[in-house]
């Protein structure tokens, strides 16, 4: 599959949500714990050597599990392959919670629904929606209830 | 670099609702020996899901064909040889833009809006604003509400009231996975396996807040632990997941109620 990988680069240049150097162990057999640079931007979860510029990689976090592991560690792994987890060891529990709550928030699905939720509520409140004065509440994206194809 | 591609493409042909789908032609550009190049336009059926805009050989391909990512980038009307054609630049300024191009005149300015608007930035400036208006309606709906008149025999109807949507529902665990409300209602902090289905229903709609606002001004109730008295909508809780959480516990609250009456056979 081709991607804008320039475009990504470009990306993981960003300021970040979250950094942080973690260990990190990748869902292949015999893979061990490495020191990493982890780095949150948007919905992509960056990694990168830890003296070095350009990531090694990227994990885009939709349809994702984030998932506590033993202490100080959580694992991400995806909808489809629930066993292939990408495991990350913090310096502490707090760091390890933190970055679990991060990564829950950081989908983009996640904040399409937070928004409808707050649409509706103040709607529910005010009897008004307020994506009319941006002249969005048409959009597809928006719209509460069951989305239809 | 790497990208988990196989989950990527999964989330492309899932059966998650895209925000806007159709076919268009994608500008191609083919470097020939001694700096000759021709330009082609591919048909390709395209898919945009959130940031992303994917592309297929076929409607009915299995998997993409390749992915475009559109963080940071601006989306403009070109002047191509083709009538309908539209660019997505990048900022990085040596990019290369993607030129497609639609088929009349509506299905441009559909996919120009459509993809205009497809940023996380984006989503996340729409979401921030929200919450802030949600902020004010409650603060705003607190002050009409201090009214003494109105305040305990409303909430006390409230409270004894088993017809509660959410109440009489079984605690589910919530499409975003971020707390199942077990009988006693857990704590917003227990970790639990997040299941980020991404095309769930939104979360049901909890009972209204009687107090809202962030003063304590409401009298309490004394059946509620005092954490309860206070708004979850407040500069504080800039997340969603903290009043998601703050409802949840309400309405374990309530349930544990309603289960109470139910078995001292008061329904």
């Amino acid at each position: 599959m081709r991607y804008n990988e320039r475009e990504l680069l470009c990306l993981a240049r960003q300021p970040a949500e979250k950094a942080a150097e973690v260990l990190m162990r990748v869902p292949k057999k015999g893979s061990v714990l490495k020191k990493r640079l982890v780095k949150l931007v948007v919905n992509f979860l960056f990694y990168f050597r830890t003296d070095e510029a350009e990531p090694i990689g990227a994990l885009l976090l939709e349809h994702c599990r984030i998932t506590k592991e033993e202490e100080n560690v959580f694992s991400i792994s995806f909808i489809e392959e629930p066993e292939r987890k990408y495991c990350f060891e913090c310096d502490s529990e707090e760091q390890c919670q933190e970055w679990i709550e991060a990564l829950k928030r950081a989908s983009y699905e996640f904040m399409r629904r937070s928004l409808i939720f707050y649409r509706n509520e103040i709607q529910k409140m005010t009897g008004k929606d307020p994506l009319e004065q941006y002249g969005i509440s048409e959009e597809a994206r928006f719209q509460l209830g069951t989305r239809k194809q | 670099m790497k990208l988990n591609e196989r989950s990527v493409a999964h989330y492309a042909t899932c059966d998650s609702p895209a925000d806007h789908a159709g076919f268009l032609r994608q500008r191609v550009e083919r470097h020939h020996h001694h700096a000759h190049h021709s330009t082609s336009y591919q048909r390709r059926w395209f898919v945009l899901k959130g940031n992303l805009l994917f592309y297929f050989e076929e409607r009915d391909s299995r998997e993409p064909m390749g992915l475009v990512v559109l963080e940071g980038c601006t989306v403009e009307l070109c002047e191509a040889a083709e009538e309908f054609a539209f660019a997505i630049r990048f900022d990085d300024a040596g990019a290369k833009a993607c030129v497609l191009v639609a088929d009349g005149h509506a299905a441009m300015e559909a996919w120009v809006k459509a993809l205009s608007r497809a940023s996380f930035d984006y989503m996340r400036l729409v979401v921030r604003e929200l919450e802030k208006q949600l902020e004010e309606a409650c603060k705003s709906l607190a002050a009409c509400r201090k009214s003494p008149r109105r305040s305990n025999s409303g909430r006390k109807r409230h409270l004894s009231n088993p017809a509660l949507g959410p109440v009489q529902e079984k605690p589910a665990v919530l499409e975003n996975g971020y707390c199942t409300w077990g009988s006693g209602g857990e704590p917003s902090g227990s970790p639990c396996p997040d299941r980020d289905g991404g095309y769930s229903k939104p979360p049901p709609l909890p009972p209204r807040r009687r107090s809202a606002g962030g003063s304590a001004a409401a009298s309490p109730m004394p059946s509620l632990p005092l954490a309860l008295q206070e708004s979850p909508v407040s500069p504080e809780t800039a997340c969603f997941s903290k009043l998601h959480n703050w409802y949840g516990q309400e309405i374990a609250v309530l349930r544990r109620e309603w289960l109470e009456r139910q078995q001292r056979g008061n329904l």
